[in-house]
């Protein structure tokens, strides 16, 4: 009840200074638009379908990207944690190429794929598997020896024995890593839009500056900000409550 | 009564001290009619091939972070008999944990051999399953699927797993709580899950590694009452390792000493107390006494590599301390 009240004050006081300095006309509406000139722009957007559309192609990619990261990410971080020539080699490079902004790989991209939807495929790709495989390996060496033990005690190998054991036990242990893989996938993928005109949120952000549409152009950066936001406080805040549940670890407040 | 003469009363009280030995228990003698109640021998002989768990000459010897060879285990030779309960025991860092991961097959030996009914070992198999000390159990399954999971990776039949499953639950009297996750069970109930889980793989060999050492007194009394039940009911064949001399007579047809770094067969007692026996019988506990005086150099040898400060450490055994039981 007060965090609600918290909230209220909160985003009421933030509209209230909107409002205020949209209507004081200190720079021109076409700059610095009112709250409602974005309600509408919303409102038209959705109504005629293409910010569905957007959402729809754009919420594809990212899915497609960010899966095919987390499917090879766990192979080459059970690999490097697993092997220790990897690791002593390939680590090293990982995480020097993790500070390499993802979008660097965008002209890469091009010339390997040409102007299309796999070179945006490939920057997700890029921008998310380090992260996805660096949380890997990480969990892999901090999950506690015992359980594969015990699994190949009691009877599992090979793929069972990572199936059943060795990627649950160390869930908890790289659900942050997926997390932070997620947020850059999404982050790589509205930039690699807004480089390539092809439908997608990214695009119709871009489509707001040519059209010199400031509304729309603040419409699209909070429905970026909220599907973002709302992936992240559902699908792993969820993911992450479930896991504390069954493992009976203390959420982390 | 006022405080005064309370104060009086408990000044009073030292006339009594010192406590008047019991007759039962005289300090300085093995047992009542001087004869000790264990006799160091080997076993019945009988060959590795022919025993259910036959270890011939088993070395390891692994590189320590400055490169230097050190031995665990030194050629150790044990035959254990079908349906036997062999208990080993030694301080810590003799290698007696090491040995059950050999034995299951969780890590290769150096030399020698490790027979399973005369078949060599090489692999883990559910034929020989381990019982951790704690935090063995799967964290993110519940309890049924705990025991559930070595019949799953042999491909049985879910509705036989299930059946299977609640007969183990049963067993070890926690039907109850096949719907619960581990980290809502106490620690006794958590090692009784982590017997139903090796028992419905139906081994032929338990392998359990000091699996109540993390348990309340009150709790392992309970669990060696369930273990041996269970292992009269099963007709398993059982080695336990524990540091606990007493739980060892308590439950080992058995026990076998090993000394410190490198482990080696010091010697092995058989124990033919009655069953069931009970931690506070006084012959457990003599027979106990002198396990300890046997152990003794071991044990000091034990703390003076742990303490590293070159003061020597020096444990009493039962008979100096008047130990008794």
């Amino acid at each position: 009840m007060k965090r609600a009240a918290r909230y209220i004050i909160f985003y009421s006081a933030l509209f209230g200074l909107w409002t205020l300095l949209a209507e004081l006309k200190i720079w021109p509406p076409y700059l610095f638009p009112t709250p409602w000139g974005v309600g509408e722009a919303l409102y038209t957007g959705f109504q005629d379908h293409s910010y569905w559309i957007a959402i729809r192609v754009s919420m594809q990619r990212v899915l497609i990207g960010y899966g095919i990261s987390v499917v090879l990410g766990m192979i080459l971080g059970l690999g490097v944690a697993g092997n220790k020539f990897l690791e002593e080699t390939m680590g090293g490079l990982l995480v020097s190429l993790q500070s390499l902004p993802s979008i660097c790989w965008w002209p890469l991209a091009l010339l390997w794929f040409g102007l299309n939807q796999n070179a945006i495929l490939f920057v997700v790709i890029m921008g998310s598997l380090l992260s996805v495989t660096l949380a890997m390996e990480d969990g892999r060496k901090q999950m506690p020896k015992i359980f594969g033990q015990a699994g190949r005690n009691l009877g599992a190998k090979g793929f069972k024995l990572f199936w059943y054991v060795l990627l649950p036990a160390s869930l908890p242990f790289i659900v942050s890593g997926l997390k932070q893989g997620w947020a850059f996938a999404w982050r790589s993928l509205i930039t690699a839009e807004m480089l390539y005109l092809s439908l997608g949120l990214g695009q119709v952000l871009m489509m707001g500056r040519d059209l010199n549409d400031m509304s729309a152009v603040i419409a699209v950066m909070i429905l970026i900000i909220a599907i973002g936001y709302v992936v992240d406080g559902v699908v792993f805040k969820g993911m992450e409550r479930h896991l504390q549940n069954k493992w009976g670890l203390t959420p982390a407040t | 009564m006022s405080t005064q003469d309370m104060s009086a009363n408990i000044k009073n009280l030292p006339s009594q001290f010192p406590i008047p030995v019991d007759p039962r228990f005289p300090p300085h003698t093995g047992s009542r009619d001087g004869k000790p109640v264990l006799v160091d021998r080997p076993a019945p002989s009988i060959s590795p091939q022919t025993a259910k768990v036959g270890l011939s000459e088993i070395c390891l010897s692994y590189r320590t972070q400055n490169g230097e060879r050190l031995l665990a285990l030194d050629h150790i030779n044990l035959q254990v008999r079908a349906g036997e309960f062999v208990c080993i025991v030694g301080p810590s860092g003799c290698g007696k944990s090491t040995l059950l991961h050999l034995i299951a097959g969780l890590q290769p030996q150096t030399s020698g051999r490790i027979l399973i009914d005369g078949n060599a070992v090489e692999d883990p198999g559910t034929d020989r399953i381990l019982i951790f000390q704690e935090h063995g159990l799967f964290p993110w399954l519940t309890v049924g699927q705990n025991v559930e999971f070595g019949m799953k990776m042999k491909g049985i039949p879910k509705a036989e797993r299930q059946e299977n499953t609640r007969y183990y639950l049963r067993l070890v009297h926690l039907a109850k709580f096949e719907k619960s996750y581990i980290h809502q069970l106490s620690g006794g109930m958590r090692q009784r899950v982590a017997i139903a889980r090796a028992l419905a793989t139906e081994p032929d060999v338990l392998l359990m590694d000091e699996p109540f050492a993390a348990l309340d007194a009150q709790t392992r009394d309970l669990l060696h009452d369930e273990l041996e039940r269970i292992w009269k009911e099963t007709g398993r064949t059982i080695i336990f390792v524990t540091h606990n001399v007493r739980e060892a007579i308590r439950l080992g047809d058995r026990v076998v000493l090993l000394t410190f770094r490198p482990g080696r067969v010091k010697s092995e007692f058989p124990v033919e107390l009655p069953r069931p026996r009970h931690l506070e019988d006084p012959n457990v506990a003599r027979a106990a006494r002198e396990i300890l005086d046997e152990l003794r150099d071991e044990i000091n040898q034990s703390l003076a590599t742990e303490y590293n400060d070159g003061v020597k450490p020096h444990v009493k055994t039962g008979v100096e301390a008047g130990f008794q039981g």
